[in-house]
């Protein structure tokens, strides 16, 4: 019965314990993704699609994307071939792989007897996201909108010096 | 599909914010206190949730996309410092040897 929100419940917390104890950055971005996609899984069984898809979307595309950008950067001293074999070894990603297939493996079973009319779940979809979002709080939009052009502009200026240095 | 209780979300919520707090104040590294820092805004945007779905409102995934967005910021923000300071020649990404302006 409850066999479902237990197992994405662990996954969440199973993947955020290996973020915070995995000594290497790569390692620790995967479990992550985890992290999210069974988070993403909790938000779908509270009823909410619209944000379970936006946490895919967002959190484990676009923002995990920004964190390993900033990883394949850093640490340029070694050689990149050996430090590319050490990262993948199958140690490395066959623990966030293995719980990667059962978070998928839970949305592909769970989403399509998501919307049952006998279920316990009362879903707010995306209409009602958006009729409130540009509705009641339409000033909240705009100052987002003010968050991030003003996370846009501090990023770029940061960026501009770093290129200008000599 | 059974439905994610609302206590469960609250224990889930207030797990994952743990071990967010215990990331940040434990790992010194700046990439690793960022990921802790994701991790939790996930756990208080699953509050908002969690609290939207139990009383039937719409206002917590408007919170939600708020966390989202405050996120993205956040990480591009965070993340731009951090190459930033490793450009500048710093060896290190411990935290605890940037506690000085000019240092």
């Amino acid at each position: 019965m409850y066999v479902l929100p237990l197992l994405s419940g662990g996954l969440t917390l199973v993947g955020a314990m290996m973020v915070v104890t995995c000594p290497v950055a790569v390692h620790a971005v995967l479990y992550l993704v985890v992290t999210l996609l069974s988070l993403a899984m909790v938000l779908a069984m509270l009823g909410a699609q619209f944000a379970a898809a936006l946490e895919i979307i967002i959190y484990a595309g676009a923002i995990m994307v920004l964190f390993v950008f900033v990883i394949m950067m850093l640490n340029l001293g070694q050689p990149d071939r050996d430090r590319e074999k050490e990262w993948l070894r199958p140690r490395a990603w066959i623990g966030p792989g293995l719980l990667a297939v059962v978070a998928c493996g839970e949305l592909l079973y769970g989403l399509p007897t998501l919307s049952d009319p006998d279920g316990a779940v009362f879903p707010i979809d995306a209409r009602d996201v958006g009729l409130s979002l540009f509705g009641t709080y339409v000033l909240m939009v705009e100052l987002a909108s003010f968050l991030l052009l003003a996370g846009l502009v501090t990023a770029f200026h940061i960026g501009r010096t770093l290129r200008e240095r000599p | 599909m059974t439905a994610f209780p609302f206590n469960a979300a609250l224990l889930l919520a207030a797990l994952l914010f743990s071990i967010g707090l215990a990331g940040v104040l434990v790992r010194r590294n700046l990439v690793f206190m960022l990921m802790s820092l994701d991790i939790m805004l996930n756990a208080a945007g699953l509050v908002f949730v969690a609290a939207g779905a139990r009383w039937q409102d719409a206002s917590g995934q408007v919170m939600f996309l708020m966390i989202l967005a405050l996120a993205a910021s956040e990480t591009a923000v965070g993340l731009a410092i951090i190459l930033c300071l490793h450009a500048h020649g710093r060896p290190s990404l411990d935290a605890d040897t940037g506690n000085l302006l000019r240092g």
